[in-house]
């Protein structure tokens, strides 16, 4: 493989992500029900999510976070039995209206799962070009589009010289990362992370958490944590859900040191959950 | 030693006993079932190796009761062109419907429906496709009567349920997370399946494949009836086709010794071959990245 054409790293040490966009993507959701078969677990959730920011779900177990996130990008439906009904924008565009394409759906909005999953059968280098590829997307220099989204995710020093190799032969938080970057190569507009720390140690954590905050300039941000000093570190806004419901969003600094409902302080504060 | 383990000894005699009794029985158990193994074996080697020679390989049968009854070249070209089309029709359609099985079928009940059928399948005796196939291709005169071609759609017939069961087991151990990644990617369906779901899976489908082969090799009464035998070599699937079990199965009935002996020599050829496939399975799904 031949990096000529590519240019040489930089020397700082910060991760730099691809040029920021002219201008931030939102989603809002309305009136969501989410169900599994007879479970109802979304039950009429309203809420926005800020262009350009971060925003954390929190909750108890159970309460619905990864069900909403996954109704986020249409990815709940996968789920056999597993039906959504409400409205979804992204910006303008109600993604659960008749005629609108999933796939497209899914490649404008990106996610990160818990456990890392990179592709087994590829390496490094095809894990990250792995959505550009499916996609069939044609006209981008490959090769530049993997380098910018390593470096993105902070994951380019570190891998450069084995791009070749097979991704899941990287340690458990490079890994995550190498999703990352495999998530950001498509250039979603809004990338969710349902509990992207939880499998990783606290060093591997720190990078990923820089990592969000770094990304938030090119990308909205929605992520889900069981984390509430992870929460309070990146996000910038933060909603608490109980039982399927959204109870409050507020600015984070609010949630964590004045909430408006006594079982967010409840919850925030380690009294149950 | 202290008193508490003083009496905990008879406890731990008597169970050392019962050990040591259940071992000696599985011990013998599992001779017995080897003892039809290595005679099987045995008797094999000391039939067949006196077969074997140069000749045996190079040249065809000719036919001869009387003086020199070739080897069985025709024979084992013959096998193996009807079983590798029996491979190209039956491996794919079987991974087919292992594919619909796993991705799109999930638990309703065509699927189900399907998946029992093919369990019905897999139990169905070989004969039975070779006398459907006999009815249906070679009665009814559809391209001439007799044909190599026409012994391979029975083999795949027998090959289908093979491939079909073990390649879903084989699908369905590829992590669902994996599909999730790559349809969050925005990827379609189809391309998760063909680009991500058959490449994780692909040894354990090969091994799949190779087994089935390798049963399928071994058959005899498909062939029979829709194959039949000639003597001399043919490379035409579309006519009369040698094969190793019809060539074993018409050669020890004979009476002439030498004929006897070469039935021995083609079927330590053809369990040499199907060994020698089922190695290569094996040693495929020990670099599979999911077992
Ligand atoms: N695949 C499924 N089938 C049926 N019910 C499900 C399924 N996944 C989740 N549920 C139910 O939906 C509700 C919400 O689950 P969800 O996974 O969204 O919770 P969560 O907030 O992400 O919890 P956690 O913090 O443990 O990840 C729960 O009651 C759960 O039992
Ligand atoms: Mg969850």
């Amino acid at each position: 493989m031949s990096n000529d054409t590519l240019t040489p790293a930089p020397t700082a040490a910060a991760p730099r992500a691809a040029p920021a966009m002219p201008d931030g993507h939102s989603m809002t959701v309305r009136d969501l029900h989410a169900h599994y078969g007879d479970t109802h677990a979304i039950k009429g959730v309203s809420m926005g999510y800020a262009a350009n920011q971060v925003t954390a779900m929190i909750g108890p177990s159970g309460c619905g976070k990864s069900t909403l996130l996954r109704c986020l990008n249409r990815m709940h439906e996968e789920i056999p039995g597993a039906r959504a009904e409400g409205t979804v924008l992204l910006d303008e565009t109600d993604i659960y209206a008749r005629g609108i394409d999933v796939v497209a759906v899914r490649r404008a909005i990106g996610m990160v799962f818990q456990r890392a999953n990179p592709f087994p059968t590829m390496s490094v280098f095809d894990n990250v070009a792995a959505g550009l590829r499916l996609n069939g997307v044609k006209g981008v220099d490959l090769h530049e589009r993997v380098e910018v989204s390593l470096r993105g995710a902070g994951l380019w020093d570190e891998v450069k010289d084995r791009l070749g190799r097979p991704g899941i032969g990287l340690s458990g938080g490079q890994q995550q990362r190498l999703c990352i970057a495999r998530a950001i190569a498509v250039r979603p507009r809004v990338v969710l992370m349902d509990e992207p720390c939880s499998a990783l140690d606290p060093i591997a954590t720190l990078k990923v958490e820089e990592l969000i905050a770094a990304l938030k300039r090119d990308f909205t941000i929605v992520i889900v944590t069981h984390n509430m000093q992870q929460a309070a570190r990146v996000s910038d806004t933060t909603a608490f859900f109980y039982l399927g419901e959204l109870v409050e969003h507020a600015p984070t600094d609010a949630i964590f040191s004045n909430p408006g409902d006594p079982r967010t302080e409840e919850y925030v504060t380690g009294k149950f959950g | 030693m202290s008193a508490a383990l003083d009496a905990l000894a008879p406890v731990a005699g008597r169970r050392r006993l019962t050990d040591r009794a259940m071992r000696a029985l599985l011990w013998a158990g599992t001779l017995v079932a080897l003892v039809p193994l290595v005679l099987v074996l045995w008797f094999l080697l000391q039939k067949g190796l006196g077969a074997l020679s140069v000749d045996f390989f190079t040249t065809d049968p000719t036919g001869n009761f009387l003086g020199d009854p070739g080897g069985v070249r025709s024979a084992i070209l013959g096998t193996l062109e009807i079983v590798a089309l029996a491979s190209a029709i039956g491996i794919p359609i079987g991974v087919g419907v292992a594919l619909y099985l796993v991705e799109y079928g999930g638990q309703r009940w065509f699927a189900q429906a399907v998946r029992y059928f093919v369990d019905v399948m897999t139990g169905v005796p070989s004969i039975v496709f070779g006398l459907f196939v006999y009815i249906v291709l070679v009665v009814s005169g559809i391209g001439g009567s007799f044909a190599g071609w026409k012994g391979s759609v029975a083999l795949a017939l027998l090959m289908l349920p093979v491939v079909t069961r073990s390649a879903e087991v084989v699908l369905a151990l590829v992590p669902d997370h994996l599909r999730e990644a790559a349809l969050a990617l925005g990827a379609p369906r189809w391309k998760v399946i063909l680009r991500i779901v058959l490449p994780t899976a692909l040894p354990g489908l090969v091994t799949a494949s190779l087994l089935a082969v390798a049963r399928a090799m071994g058959e005899t009464a498909p062939l029979l009836f829709t194959s039949a035998i000639v003597m001399g070599r043919s490379w035409d699937l579309g006519g009369r086709m040698n094969s190793l079990p019809v060539q074993i199965y018409n050669d020890v009935s004979s009476p002439n010794d030498q004929i006897v002996a070469r039935a021995w020599g083609a079927a330590l050829t053809l369990v040499a071959l199907i060994l020698l496939i089922t190695l290569v399975a094996r040693f495929i799904a020990r670099r599979s990245r999911l077992a």
